[in-house]
C-alpha cells in the first residue's frame, strides 16, 4: 500500500459525494473529482502529512469532447515517495474551477498559465492575469480550436500559410470551417 | 508640499545582465530594503507545447532541446521516458547508461554556467573564465557524440541515435580525473572569499516550509535541508545501479545552494565513473520495429524493414491512448513530461513541468525584507533558465 492508496482513501472517506472516477494505468493512479470537490481534496493532501507537494497542475482540451477541459493536478508524495494524479473535468460553456492558490502557493502561478493559455478562470484566486502572453493578447493559444498560424513577415514575397493548412490531418476534424477571423487580425485574402 | 513618498518603485530587466536571460522584476523599495517584488515573465515564451501537438513524436525530440537549454539532454532524457512509458517499451542496457553518462556529463556543465555567472556578478571574473573553459571540454564531448554542442538531439525513442564514438570515453576519463582538482581550486577561490561568503551566508533564505509549499524542486529545495531527488525517489534509466548521495543544506540560505551544486558536481562525476566502468555492449537502439528505424544494413535486404523505414518516416509512431507522467531530476529540480495521447502519431498534449518555473515563484518570498543588492544573489542562487521558465 503506496502513500498514494492512504490518501485516496482519505479523500473517499471524507469526500464520498464528490469522487467521479477512479482508474490507474500504466501505474500511475488518476482521481477525477467533481469541481466542487476540488479544493476540499487538495486541503486533504495538504494535511496528510508525508509531505505531500503539488508538483504540477494544467489542463487538457479535449475539444469537440464535452466537458471539454480537464484541469490536472499533480501531487507528489516526497517521503515515501509515490504519486497521485486528480482530475476536474469542466464544461467548455462555463470553464471555471475553485482555485486552490490558498492552500499551495505552488499553484498561483500555475493557474495564472492555465488561465492564459487555456482561458479556464480559477475563482478566488488573488491574482488572476495573462503571465505568459502580453495583457492584450486575444485569445487563449493551447485551445484546440485557436489554430497554429504562421508569423507574419515585413517583406515582399512570403504569404502566410492560412492557419488551416497547418492544422495536421486528424486534429483539424470538428474544428469549424472559420474559427480564427475573430481574434486574427489579418485581411481575409490571404486565406 | 507633496509628502516624502516612503517607498520607490523600481524596475529591473527585462534586459539586465544578472537576469540570465530576460526576467523583469519589479521591485518595490524603501531606502534599500526591499518591501515588494513582482516577477514578469514570458518574454521568451515560444509555444512550444503548441508546436509539439502539431508535429510527431519523433520530430518533437529537436523541439525539447531548446525550453532548458543548458541541459538539453535531460530534456530530451524526460521526452523521451515519457513516450516509452506510454508506448511500453524497454531499453538496452547500454543505451541507459549511455543516457545516465550524457545527462550527468551535462549537468556538471550546466552547474558551471550557474557557477561562473554567478560568481561574476559579484566581480569574482577569474571563476567566470575557469568554468567556462571546463564547460567547454564538456561541450566538446557533446560535439563528438551528437555533432552539436548544445541542442543534440542525440536521444531517440527506444534507445539513441548511435553508439558513442571511438575516443569518447578515453576523453571523458581524462576530464574527470582531473575535474577535482579544479572544482577543489574554484572552492578555494570562494569559500575562503570574504566577500562571497558575505554575500551568500544568510542571503534568500528560505525556509522548508516554503520551499514544498511552493512546489520548489531540486538544488533549492536540497538546500532548504529536503532531500527530494527524483533520481532517488523515482529511479529511471537504471540509476538505482549507481551509488551517490543526496547532498543537503540547512539553512536554506543562498550559501547552502551554492554548497548542494558544488557537492552534486563531484557526485555526477562519480555516477559518471561507475557508468564508464560498468558499460556495458550490446545495441543502443530498442529492436521494436514500430518504434525504431531499421538500421540500414537491413534496407537492402529485407521488405518489412523496407516498409517499417516508410512507415516511420512519413507517419512516425502511434502510442496507445493514455496519458502518463514521467520526470528526470534535471539540474534545477523535477523535469516532467505530462503527455496525453489519442492513439495517432501527434500528442494531444504536452505540459512541460518546469523547475525554473516553479523555483522562481519563490523570489519574492526570499528577498522581500532585505537588500536591494540581494536580488542579485537571489537570482542567482535560483539558477533559473528563462527558456524553462517561458517554454
Amino acid at each position: 500500500m503506496g502513500r498514494s492508496h492512504s490518501l485516496l482513501s482519505m479523500i473517499q472517506e471524507r469526500l464520498p459525494w464528490g469522487i467521479v472516477e477512479e482508474s490507474s494505468s500504466r501505474g500511475e493512479m488518476t482521481l477525477v473529482v467533481a469541481r466542487e470537490a476540488i479544493l476540499e481534496a487538495l486541503s486533504i493532501a495538504k494535511e496528510a502529512g508525508g509531505p505531500w507537494m503539488l508538483t504540477d497542475l494544467t489542463a487538457v482540451d479535449r475539444f469537440p469532447a464535452e466537458p471539454r477541459f480537464e484541469v490536472v493536478y499533480h501531487l507528489t508524495c516526497l517521503f515515501p515517495p509515490d504519486r497521485l494524479r486528480l482530475k476536474v473535468q469542466v464544461p467548455g460553456l462555463d470553464p471555471v474551477v475553485p482555485s486552490v492558490a490558498v492552500i499551495w502557493p505552488s499553484a498561483n502561478w500555475a493557474e495564472r498559465e492555465v488561465y492564459d493559455l487555456y482561458g479556464i478562470r480559477f475563482s478566488g484566486h488573488p491574482d488572476l492575469r495573462r503571465i505568459l502572453l502580453p495583457d492584450d493578447w486575444e485569445g487563449h493559444p493551447l485551445r484546440k480550436d485557436y489554430p497554429l498560424s504562421d508569423e507574419p513577415v515585413e517583406f515582399r514575397g512570403v504569404e502566410p500559410k492560412p492557419p488551416a493548412k497547418i492544422v495536421p490531418k486528424g486534429k483539424a476534424e470538428g474544428i469549424s470551417a472559420n474559427p480564427f477571423g475573430s481574434f486574427d487580425g489579418r485581411d481575409e485574402g490571404a486565406r | 508640499m507633496e509628502a516624502a513618498r516612503e517607498t520607490l518603485t523600481l524596475n529591473m530587466g527585462p534586459q539586465h545582465p544578472s537576469t540570465h536571460g530576460v526576467l523583469r522584476v519589479i521591485l518595490e523599495v524603501a531606502g534599500e530594503t526591499v518591501v515588494g517584488c513582482t516577477p514578469v515573465i514570458g518574454y521568451l515564451h515560444t509555444g512550444i507545447e503548441k508546436e509539439m501537438e502539431y508535429r510527431t513524436y519523433h520530430q518533437n525530440i529537436n523541439l525539447v532541446d531548446r525550453i532548458e537549454y543548458l541541459a538539453a539532454f535531460h530534456e530530451e532524457l524526460a521526452y523521451v521516458l515519457a513516450v516509452e512509458k506510454l508506448l511500453g517499451i524497454d531499453v538496452p542496457k547500454r543505451a541507459q547508461y549511455i543516457r545516465v553518462i550524457l545527462c550527468e556529463l551535462n549537468r556538471i556543465a550546466s552547474h558551471l554556467v550557474w557557477l561562473g555567472t554567478s560568481a561574476l556578478e559579484l566581480n569574482v571574473s577569474s571563476v567566470y573564465m575557469y568554468c567556462f573553459r571546463d564547460r567547454e571540454e564538456i561541450l566538446d564531448l557533446f560535439e563528438m557524440v551528437s555533432g552539436q554542442r548544445m541542442m543534440p538531439g542525440y536521444f531517440r525513442i527506444g534507445g539513441l541515435q548511435w553508439d558513442l564514438p571511438d575516443g569518447f570515453v578515453e576523453r571523458t576519463r581524462a576530464f574527470l580525473d582531473d575535474f577535482p582538482r579544479r572544482i577543489e581550486e574554484y572552492e578555494t577561490l570562494l569559500n575562503d572569499n570574504l566577500i562571497w561568503r558575505q554575500r551568500y551566508e544568510g542571503v534568500a533564505v528560505l525556509p522548508k516550509e516554503d520551499a514544498l509549499s511552493y512546489g520548489c524542486t531540486g538544488p533549492v529545495l536540497r538546500g532548504s535541508g529536503i532531500p527530494y531527488d527524483v533520481r532517488k525517489a523515482f529511479p529511471y534509466s537504471s540509476y538505482e545501479d549507481f551509488a551517490f548521495d543526496v547532498p543537503v543544506g540547512k539553512n536554506g540560505d543562498a550559501y547552502d545552494r551554492y554548497l548542494v551544486r558544488m557537492a552534486e558536481m563531484k557526485e555526477s562525476r562519480r555516477i559518471v565513473l561507475q557508468a564508464l566502468d560498468r558499460l556495458p555492449d550490446g545495441p543502443v537502439l530498442t529492436n521494436d520495429r514500430k518504434v525504431a528505424l531499421p538500421p540500414r544494413h537491413e534496407l537492402v535486404r529485407s521488405m518489412e524493414a523496407v516498409i517499417h523505414h516508410f512507415k516511420l518516416v512519413s507517419e512516425g509512431i502511434h502510442p496507445p491512448k493514455g496519458e502518463v507522467y514521467v520526470a528526470v531530476e534535471s539540474p534545477r529540480g523535477e523535469k516532467g513530461y505530462y503527455i496525453v495521447s489519442d492513439g495517432s502519431n501527434r500528442p494531444v498534449r504536452v505540459r512541460v513541468r518546469a523547475p525554473s518555473f516553479y523555483n522562481l515563484q519563490a523570489l519574492p518570498r526570499m528577498v522581500i525584507g532585505s537588500l536591494l543588492s540581494d536580488v542579485i544573489v537571489a537570482i542567482a542562487s535560483l539558477d533559473i533558465v528563462l527558456g524553462d521558465v517561458d517554454r
